[in-house]
């Protein structure tokens, strides 16, 4: 955009973490092997992880790194390297040519929908809203205050719900993932 | 730098459907579900700027839900895998008549 608000360094680094996280995603979903697909989503995370601190959420950022990048993908991988999934019969999983014509087709229509969009007005009610914000992320509490805030009061309902989420989550993957032996019920 | 977020949410979550809908391995379409959610991560970051914290404490929300959606998917994977010895995706066709 180069307007007065934003000083050259913050566009360059902008623009140059947007650039690695698109080449990084384009690689991610060409790569053949699995391992390679998923360290090339580990940069398109680290990449989103530098875009977030420069808009203004560090805690994301850091939040980012360790649980998407630091956990999520490790589980990832861990899967990969216990089924063995890089010996080459496994490898030439993209699809054929109508696959990826349909593909192609999707993302075009796709991104002609967000040029569209792009030129819309936003409604008036969400510009209301925008104007009238005046919780800015650098208030009393530092960086986290003006997030634990909210989490703690307005959602605390869906805060709480999310930990039965995880429970259930863990339960449901152990016995899913538990190996029955024929004498086991 | 709104628009230019809002952007490049968009083309990272186009990434993510083509590659949902070009791949054949379970897994890689797992993480390219994951690449969607980021998008949508990024976007909510982008307009919290703009409308208040909110929308950052929807991220924590967003990878809670990945974290566990992560954690089902990849056991049903590994259940699959157990039986079919393949995570390719058109070796599982029970459901196809």
């Amino acid at each position: 955009m180069g307007n007065e608000f934003y000083p050259l360094f913050y566009s360059f680094h902008f623009y140059l973490f947007g650039l690695i996280a698109v080449a990084s995603a384009l690689l991610f979903v060409t790569r053949k092997s699995p391992v390679a697909a998923a360290m090339w989503l580990v940069n398109v995370m680290f990449c989103l992880a530098a875009l977030y601190v420069l808009l203004d959420a560090q805690f994301i950022g850091a939040i980012q790194v360790l649980v998407y990048a630091g956990a999520i993908m490790v589980v990832f991988l861990f899967v990969v390297m216990l089924l063995n999934l890089g010996h080459p019969s496994e490898m030439s999983d993209i699809r054929g040519n109508a696959g990826r014509l349909t593909a192609g087709l999707v993302g075009l229509a796709l991104l002609a929908e967000v040029m569209v969009l792009g030129r819309a007005e936003f409604p008036a009610q969400l510009t209301l809203a925008a104007a009238q914000a005046s919780q800015r992320i650098d208030g009393p509490g530092g960086v986290i205050g003006p997030i634990a805030a909210p989490l703690f009061k307005q959602h605390l309902l869906a805060f709480e719900l999310t930990s039965m989420l995880l429970l259930t989550a863990i339960v449901g993957a152990v016995v899913i993932g538990k190996k029955r032996t024929p004498d086991a019920r | 730098m709104l628009a230019e977020s809002l952007a490049l949410s968009a083309l990272l979550f186009t990434i993510g459907v083509v590659g949902v809908l070009t791949r054949r391995n379970a897994i890689i379409i797992f993480m390219c579900v994951e690449l969607m959610l980021n998008a949508v991560n990024l976007s909510f970051v982008a307009l919290s700027q703009l409308y208040g914290a909110s929308g950052q404490v929807f991220v924590i929300f967003v990878m809670t839900v990945a974290a566990a959606e992560a954690a089902v998917g990849l056991a049903i994977i590994i259940a699959i895998f157990r039986h079919r010895q393949s995570v390719n995706l058109e070796d599982i066709n029970l459901l196809k008549g």
